[in-house]
């Protein structure tokens, strides 16, 4: 199609504005110089400059001149289209134009900021607005399609950050489906004593939050589940969820806990996960006493009836409510929601990786983790500061940046250790009254009440060296080192080597992406920075969306965070799913693939190539068809077709050779 | 699979012992070693520190004489450096030479004018690694006649052929030694100093850190039970072995500690005759202990 017959009123009339963007592009490209150039390009019946397009005035230049000058495309030659193609899309709508007749020039990121040479910026600015102005004269008017939105939202992931998302949804009235791979919610923040800087006990904040889960109507709570399968696209995503079995019957355990006093062990002898191995359990076992749902659940790797089915199963006898099911199968779920939330965490930094700390080899190296157990009223040791062997240490030492700050493992700083670390200090002096020495690199207390606490910390008398620590060694020198750890370390403040012999050594332990983070992403087609946590939108104006539309990020699964940034992060990544399933709707980007079904043989290369499965095969006609819902515009099949099937609103073959004769045209 | 041998001037002189064992455990295993004609200095980590183009300079031209002599396998020609320094400034100024163009052409030019030529095909071998992965542990086991039964062991890897370049073994926590010594049928005791400095050249330099840093080493692996140290590096040998008697002027509780090459070792539980490993050059001697084990264990056996 020529471009005259779109238009027979006298064909296409472009309009050509190029920002200065203050000095951003006028300090580098000759504005001026590329607006007169403009003006002598075909079709082109203005072309002007101005401080800042994207401002008001700016904009009101364009409007007006779309009515005066009866124009009906539009060219503005500024920065990226990331940053104001919307902006100027809208500009045009509002002048009672397509929006899609616009075309955009990035003359700051791609000229102005890494041209050297001012001659060689104008020139360039020049050839891709000769570009562009030779390419919009083959746009086509596009209508953005909308699409109903499901009302639901998956929250995956039970910690601090999954369950403020789900409440602050649930509370306003959406249904949320919360599911936790553990068998209980509370996540990592349901492992420690207090939290940093208040000192408040992390239990009597949390589990009146998790309770209020286990009650909201609006929350469908699937523990020990995980979800298995992904499809669909944003505002209707199709979602299975596997259900562990937990043999016992969910709906009718009302977690009296008989069942366990009547186990066969009579003792609690395997390692509990939930204190990391340092307390015991049964095979029937509830995680820890405000566990939430209150249900128990059957080990079958430690129940004698599932290891040898010989048993006298006392446990059934013992359940009133025949609430156990040594039978009960795996089940999957199937939902559809409008919005996910991903906050499925971190896990701490394996302090094995590390040899020369110890930990594993002297039995009295700890991670910071087992230390919250031990300093929690309702860990394995009720709260009391005791090494393996019984003793209370009398001096404990601190070792901060284990796996992060290291070019071996974790260039990052993990941002909660120096804090984690001066509560877990004062936690254990109040507890031993020991000496307490911590081992830091920099002290990064930034935040509200921080430093003061780091303050008040000095002032208790808890000793500070800096300085990373080289290794922990039972190597004794002098006779009061006999038995102790010693942690070998250079004071970088005093310049010297340094022995500190203490009795208990605690790891600040990193924290670093799930180990099956890779798994996840793939699954719900995100991505993920390279460190492997998962990747926001954009750093600073994006941070809880992510690439793919609907799917958002809460907590330490995006980075690092400590509670109070996550619940911040939660309750944004809540907004954005409301914000998004409330409209009722989406509006989908015109720029995808369709088929020309004249031209389609069937020969099927586009359907395995779509990223996206957007594309299926229509048997009767025998010819692809493009679920337009699905398709993202990435053109593979457009490229990839061999008769020339596929095309690509806004990408069509007319439009880009065009634009590129329009640059070689210039040059 | 043949070796170049690159022996540095510690192995024909301080060091002859290890020189004399290494050539015989390879010997006795059947693997032949060639020794690079016309081999220099490696530099040692001294020269290194004063001039590093020269230094880079003298290291490249033994790298390229290896090239020239060597058959290569696996598109490089093997070169063992058995003493820790030259394994180390050999790698370093490989890994230099590798990552830096234009110090690689200055090299280049200076190895022309005597009419050298390096283009980066060979690896650098520690003897350690090559009986430990090329040779294998079952296969050195078939050679054991003498098992070193009742002898406890401190494996002593020193701090350069294991940091930075952590080649075969972990940098902080090595544990080849120990698993062949295992094989020999001794007992590597638990000792946390493998890695820990001798002191280096600090014993000719400011000698009361240098010893202290012997006695440490030493009193430590007596006190974990130790008979006996073995090592891999002809200075730390050294440092720990001749000073003996100074350190324990300034530090009575210190009784005499062999100090043994690993090959010495391996020589031994293999049955090699004593004088082919150079076993009389201890200053320490081994003899008195052995006897002492074997004596013990015929006990145990009647």
């Amino acid at each position: 199609m020529r471009a005259h017959e779109i238009y027979p009123n006298g064909g296409p009339r472009i309009g050509v504005y190029v920002c200065h963007c203050g000095l951003n592009i006028a300090g580098k490209v000759d504005v001026h110089e590329v607006v007169e150039f403009a003006k002598t390009l075909p079709f082109v019946v203005v072309a002007r400059e101005y401080k800042f397009m994207c401002s008001d005035p700016g904009q009101e230049m364009i409007r007006e001149d779309i009515r005066e000058h009866r124009l009906n495309r539009v060219i503005v030659a500024s920065c990226s289209p990331l940053l104001h193609e919307a902006t100027f899309r809208r500009v045009l709508e509002q002048a009672g134009q397509n929006p899609f007749f616009f075309q955009m020039v990035n003359i700051r990121e791609h000229v102005s900021w890494v041209t050297e040479d001012p001659r060689e910026a104008t020139e360039k600015a020049k050839a891709l607005v000769a570009a562009a102005v030779r390419r919009v004269i083959f746009h086509e008017p596009l209508q953005r399609r909308r699409v109903p939105v499901k009302d639901h939202v998956l929250v995956v992931g039970g910690g601090i950050a999954g369950i403020h998302a789900a409440l602050t949804l649930a509370d306003a009235g959406k249904h949320v489906y919360l599911v936790e791979r553990e068998p209980t919610i509370g996540g990592h923040m349901a492992m420690f004593d207090k939290t940093f800087p208040t000192l408040d006990c992390a239990a009597c904040i949390l589990t009146p939050k998790m309770s209020a889960v286990a009650a909201h109507p609006n929350i469908t709570l699937w523990t020990y589940s995980e979800v298995i399968q992904v499809e669909g696209f944003v505002g209707n995503f199709r979602v299975r969820v596997r259900r562990k079995p937990r043999y016992v019957i969910e709906e009718l355990c009302v977690g009296c806990l008989q069942c366990i006093d009547a186990c066969v062990y009579k003792d609690a002898r395997f390692p509990d996960e939930f204190n990391l191995g340092l307390g015991k359990r049964k095979p029937i076992y509830i995680p820890f006493p405000q566990a939430t749902p209150r249900v128990v659940l059957i080990d079958p790797e430690t129940c004698i009836w599932f290891k040898t089915g010989k048993c006298k199963r006392t446990c059934l006898e013992a359940c009133e409510r025949k609430a156990i099911d040594f039978e009960q199968q795996e089940r999957i779920e199937e939902i559809e929601v409008g919005a996910i939330i991903l906050a499925t965490g971190f896990k701490t930094f394996d302090a094995r990786r590390i040899p020369e700390y110890g930990y594993g080899k002297y039995p009295n190296v700890y991670t910071a983790l087992e230390v919250e157990r031990l300093v929690n009223a309702a860990g394995p040791t009720g709260g009391e500061v005791r090494l393996r062997d019984g003793r209370v240490p009398k001096r404990v030492g601190i070792i901060h940046c284990v796996g992060s700050r290291d070019e071996r493992f974790n260039r990052y700083c993990s941002r909660v250790c120096c804090m984690y670390s001066l509560k877990l200090a004062h936690l254990i002096k109040e507890r031993t009254g020991a000496e307490v020495y911590n081992f830091y690199i920099d002290m990064r207390t930034p935040g509200k009440g921080y430093e003061e606490f780091y303050d008040r910390l000095l002032q208790e008398g808890v000793h500070f060296i800096r300085g990373r620590v080289a290794e922990v060694t039972d190597w004794a020198i002098t006779p009061e080192e006999e038995g102790k750890l010693i942690i070998r370390v250079e004071d970088t403040l005093i310049g010297v080597v340094r022995r500190i012999p203490v009795d208990m050594v605690v790891l600040a332990v990193g924290l670093e992406p799930q180990p099956d983070a890779e798994e996840v992403r793939r699954m719900f087609n995100i991505s993920c920075s390279k460190e492997g946590f998962f990747l926001e939108r954009h750093p600073k104006l994006a941070p809880v969306s992510t690439f793919t539309d609907g799917i958002f990020l809460a907590g330490a699964c995006q980075g690092p965070k400590d509670i109070p940034d996550s619940v911040a992060q939660a309750g944004a990544a809540a907004a954005e799913a409301l914000a998004l399933i409330d409209k009722g709707y989406v509006e989908l980007e015109p720029n995808t693939a369709y088929i020309v079904e004249e031209l389609c043989s069937g020969c099927k290369t586009c359907i395995s190539l779509c990223p996206y499965n957007a594309i299926s095969f229509d048997e009767v006609r025998a010819i692809a068809v493009i679920n337009e819902a699905l398709c993202k515009g990435c053109g593979t099949c457009v490229a990839a077709c061999p008769s020339g099937a596929a095309r690509q609103h806004l990408f069509e073959d007319a439009q880009i050779f065009q634009e590129i004769e329009g640059v070689l045209a210039y040059v | 699979m043949s070796y170049l041998y690159f022996p540095g001037c510690s192995l024909k002189g301080t060091g002859r012992a290890y020189e004399e064992s290494l050539l015989a455990v390879f010997r006795a295993l059947g693997i032949p070693l060639t020794e690079l004609a016309d081999w220099n200095c490696c530099g040692a980590t001294a020269y290194m520190s004063i001039d590093e183009h020269q230094a880079f300079a003298l290291a490249a031209r033994n790298l390229a004489l290896a090239e020239s002599q060597g058959s290569p396998a696996d598109g490089a020609v093997q070169l063992i450096a058995p003493c820790s320094a030259c394994y180390l400034v050999l790698l370093k100024a490989q890994q230099c030479l590798a990552a830096d163009i234009a110090l690689c052409q200055e090299i280049t030019i200076a190895l022309k004018e005597e009419g050298h030529c390096y283009r980066g095909r060979v690896r650098i071998r520690h003897p350690l690694d090559v009986l430990v992965h090329d040779v294998g542990l079952s296969e050195i086991a078939r050679h054991v006649r003498q098992p070193l039964r009742g002898l406890k062991i401190a494996c002593y890897y020193g701090c350069q052929i294991v940091r930075p370049f952590a080649l075969f073994d972990r940098p902080h926590d090595p544990s080849t030694m120990d698993d062949l010594v295992r094989i020999l049928g001794a007992e590597p005791v638990s000792w946390p100093l493998k890695t820990h400095c001798c002191g280096g050249s600090l014993t000719g330099t400011i000698p009361e850190v240098g010893w202290r840093l012997n006695y440490l080493l030493l009193r430590e692996a007596q006190r974990r039970g130790a008979h006996l140290i073995v090592t891999v590096c002809p200075l730390c040998q050294f440092n720990l072995e001749a000073y003996q008697d100074q350190i324990r002027q300034r530090y009575p509780d210190l009784a005499p500690m062999p100090v043994l090459y690993f090959t010495q070792l391996i020589g031994m539980a293999m049955g090699l005759p004593p004088r082919e490993l150079g076993l009389q050059r201890l200053l320490i001697p081994v003899d008195g202990l052995m006897a002492a084990l074997s004596k013990e264990g015929a006990h145990a056996r009647a």
